[in-house]
């Protein structure tokens, strides 16, 4: 019985049959690494090279000579500069709203009894399941009533209301500390607000990284809150901006990969420094059941 | 004594000897419950002015004919009748259903069998996960605009390398029957990773015993994968294909940048009419009627899901 299930294991991967799977999945596995990278391999290539070789035929894999002066251009003749500084704007504050607006919650949830709290803790996750669409017309009428159409400010403010994701995801972890630590502390006579700010957030410090990539990436790349309430080219964030290299008659590929690629950059680089935060963020989001 | 459970805790908020510890001299600043609503008030605003406020105000503003300026004029079911004759929401409607239909499945099954291939201990895993990851955290204009580049007719790569092969390229977007599918392309690329992360997670759930307890059976590979591996899959797979099929319903980006919805409406899905109802043509009224129709068909489709899960969800 013991015996038999240590014995089956090892052997086992050294068979031809399983070399050849192990073959298999390797060549699938590279393959589609393959595939995923190309693209933006050829979109960063294609900003290296002027705009007449960008349309040579057969395409000129390696760019060379491979110049800069797509990015020179685009930093300088439009206000790509600007762009990115907007973004980061926009991004930076709404994250700071969603981690703090969400934790407060989240420890309520967790920490303090009163009144109707599980009833309210299930309309919030019920709110997760309301599509953007049918909530956002009437947002803009709200904001073209109190005139903050044509500012930031739609895209920043609602961050510090809470998010019922970031509120589920905190309260869960909250509810894994030992309800010692908060006790301890009320001894201490640390009022609930202490306990939050001295106690948990620092003890949280993993899952508020995760939530902070989340919401970071969803503000960077979001395209339709800039659409619809941004129309000051000054205001512009990155995503919006990249739309409007695309003319109606002709497109100027190079200057528009090239901005392409400058979205990229951040993002990117958050991702590959906290990689493990991101992807068990990006994980939890989906198994949020 | 100071480790009470939530169920005893239920109890115990109005007991009488929390009673009588609530009301002897407690200031109502030190009041659990005021403390309490003090910390969820911005979720609390937050939740009537940016949730369900609007939910309650579209569902008005859908019986409702105006722009933004006046003020809207009631029109009954006028909205909701005007939106089944005409012919661009059934045109809408039908896109977003090929899109559905041919990113979802497909996508699941292409990212199953990625997760089994990273299921399989190899080296270097982490770098596959790190590349497949890169269209995930990608923003869909930047995916956009990279691969309408590679769409292009005439100078595209794609069509470069399919000329290798002698097969002469469709002019993709440019093409009423090849625009969908170049978009659903587009889109399973870009969901690969994030649906194998998650097939990878259910996967390595699956207790090794039930393995090895086949191949005393005598089980091969593939009966292996079928009759343990799919099944204890399930909830995995229902999980993904409705997550799948909510994100699908409501793809937007994709038709905006790449097409506008065209050639000849067809990529125009449902939420791009929805939005240029609501931002081009100023009808609110109308744009939240059919957010409403939208709404509607997510929540039948879940809840048709969440019926038949029983007929092929294995839960443990």
């Amino acid at each position: 019985m013991a015996m038999s299930s240590v014995q089956l294991s090892p052997p086992r991967s050294r068979s031809v049959g399983s070399l050849l799977l192990m073959g298999l999945a390797y060549l699938l596995l590279v393959l589609t690494a393959v595939s995923m990278i190309f693209p933006f391999y050829w979109m960063a290539a294609t900003s290296l090279k002027t705009e007449a070789r960008v349309f040579a035929f057969p395409p000129e894999w390696i760019p060379s000579p491979a110049i800069l002066d797509n990015y020179i251009y685009i930093f300088t003749e439009l206000p790509f500069g600007l762009y990115v500084y907007n973004s980061l704007k926009v991004s930076m504050l709404w994250t700071l709203g969603v981690v703090l607006s969400s934790s407060l919650a989240a420890y309520a949830f967790a920490r303090i009894r009163f009144r109707g709290r599980d009833a309210l803790f299930m309309i919030t996750l019920a709110a997760l399941m309301i599509p953007g669409q049918i909530t956002m017309i009437p947002l803009y009428v709200v904001m073209t009533r109190i005139g903050w159409v044509d500012t930031q400010l739609p895209l920043i403010v609602p961050a510090y209301f809470g998010s019922a994701f970031g509120i589920f995801l905190l309260r869960q972890y909250f509810m894994t500390i030992p309800q010692e630590l908060n006790d301890a502390a009320k001894i201490d006579g640390c009022s609930h607000f202490g306990i939050y700010w001295r106690i948990m957030l620092p003890l949280a410090k993993a899952v508020l990284a995760t939530l902070a990539l989340l919401a970071f990436m969803g503000s960077w790349n979001d395209l339709l809150g800039p659409i619809i309430y941004l129309y000051d080219g000054d205001l512009f964030t990155l995503p919006l901006a990249l739309t409007r290299f695309r003319g109606q008659y002709y497109t100027q590929w190079a200057y528009m990969m090239s901005g392409a690629t400058v979205s990229l950059v951040p993002i990117l680089l958050v991702f590959l420094f906290t990689q493990q935060y991101f992807v068990r963020g990006v994980v939890l989001s989906g198994l949020k059941g | 004594m100071s480790t009470t459970t939530s169920a005893e805790d239920k109890r115990g908020a109005w007991s009488p000897r929390r009673r009588i510890e609530l009301s002897r001299g407690t200031r109502l600043l030190n009041n659990e419950h005021v403390i309490g609503y003090l910390f969820v008030a911005p979720l609390i605003l937050g939740l009537l002015v940016f949730t369900y406020g609007p939910v309650v105000a579209a569902f008005g503003l859908s019986f409702t004919k105006g722009d933004y300026i006046s003020t809207p004029k009631w029109i009954g079911l006028d909205n909701y009748s005007a939106l089944l004759r005409e012919d661009l929401f059934w045109k809408s409607l039908k896109n977003t259903l090929y899109y559905v239909v041919g990113v979802v499945p497909a996508g699941m099954v292409l990212s199953l069998l990625l997760a089994l291939a990273m299921n399989q201990k190899l080296r270097g895993i982490v770098v596959f996960r790190t590349i497949f990851f890169l269209p995930t955290i990608t923003s869909s204009v930047a995916i956009s605009l990279m691969w309408l580049w590679i769409y292009n007719p005439e100078f595209g790569v794609l069509n470069f390398l399919l000329k290798q092969f002698s097969i002469k390229g469709p002019a993709w977007l440019s093409s009423p029957t090849w625009a969908m599918p170049a978009v659903i392309i587009m889109a399973i690329w870009r969901g690969l990773g994030y649906n194998m992360l998650i097939y990878l997670a259910g996967l390595q759930g699956i207790p090794d015993i039930y393995y090895e307890a086949a191949e005393i059976d005598g089980a091969g590979k593939f009966a292996k994968f079928w009759h343990i591996t799919v099944p204890l899959l399930s909830p995995t797979t229902f999980l993904l294909l409705i997550l799948g099929m909510i994100g699908a319903f409501q793809v937007f980006e994709y038709t905006y940048v790449m097409t506008g919805g065209g050639p000849v409406y067809s990529t125009l899905t449902l939420v791009l009419h929805i939005y240029n109802n609501a931002f081009r043509n100023f009808q609110m009224g109308y744009a939240s009627a059919l957010a409403y129709v939208l709404f509607f068909i997510l929540l039948g489709l879940t809840i048709i899901q969440f019926r038949l899960q029983n007929r092929w969800v294995h839960y443990e």
